[in-house]
């Protein structure tokens, strides 16, 4: 058995393993094939250079998908100078047709769209099957939409910092990671959590 | 007085900045008499620890050593 960063040279079902993690990962987030597997190659090639740096203090994976975070992020700022991602494509729009249809006239919910009980949401996140939805949902995400949404949630950066990184507005930005969770939030009640009782208001 | 829509707003926004203490009671008077919005407040609360959840998953986890 190899350890530490050896095993990116020498442990090749490791390698496998964590370059097939990788380009799932990627692919979410950037939505294009080629550019996740030139992407996700960078990354390792860049751990295989880099592998003395590694310490060991965190586990090997965590390491290389600190590089590849980075990677990812480079991505879609290159991508932002040539892309408006806050451009309202046909799917953004319909999105936002679908929230308003949630509410009455006076903006308070139509009774059979209110938000429901989840109940306890410690038992779906120990659902293997919970998370086949939730990323199949993430996938249903226009990908404009979703790019903004995970680098705020996945690659941890502040909302400023997404605004900044994308050339948004901080409004427009707002609307858009509001419309994700709110898609997200349906998604996940339409195939996951319709079972429960609808509240009373 | 915020009505629903303006609340699923604000609470997607108290993911992303603190509240202002204005904002913040105006919210809560909303949620106290609301059930359907106390809803999507939990849920956003789901949101964000999924997210966190499959970071973690896909991530941090170590494939153990053959």
């Amino acid at each position: 058995m190899t350890s530490g960063s050896d095993r990116l040279e020498n442990d090749k079902d490791y390698l496998v393993g964590l370059r097939r993690d990788m380009l799932r990962f990627t692919r979410l987030q950037l939505r294009d094939e080629h550019l996740a597997e030139d992407v996700v190659q960078e990354a390792l090639a860049a751990a295989l250079t880099g592998k003395r740096e590694f310490e060991g203090r965190s586990a090997l994976k965590t390491w290389v998908f600190g590089i590849l975070r980075n990677k990812i992020v480079d991505a879609i700022r290159v991508r932002s100078r040539t892309v408006n991602v806050g451009a309202l494509a046909d799917e953004e729009a319909g999105l936002d047709e679908a929230f308003e249809s949630l509410f009455k006239p006076n903006a308070h919910w139509h009774p059979e769209a209110r938000p429901r009980d989840w109940g306890d949401p410690e038992a779906a996140l120990r659902q293997d099957q919970f998370w086949v939805v939730f990323e199949a949902c993430l996938d249903h995400l226009p990908a404009n939409t979703a790019r903004v949404f995970m680098m705020r949630e996945f690659l941890e950066f502040d909302t400023e910092e997404v605004c900044a990184e994308l050339s948004l507005s901080s409004g427009n930005c707002h609307v858009i990671l509001h419309r994700a969770r709110n898609a997200l939030r349906r998604c996940l009640e339409k195939s996951w959590f319709a079972g429960e009782g609808a509240p009373s208001c | 007085m915020l009505n629903c829509k303006e609340v699923t707003r604000r609470l997607s926004a108290a993911q992303d900045r603190e509240l202002s203490l204005a904002e913040r009671l105006q919210l809560k008077m909303h949620l106290a008499m609301c059930g359907g919005c106390r809803n999507f407040s939990r849920q956003m609360d789901l949101l964000r620890d999924a997210c966190k959840r499959y970071i973690d998953k896909e991530i941090r986890h170590e494939r153990r050593p053959d």
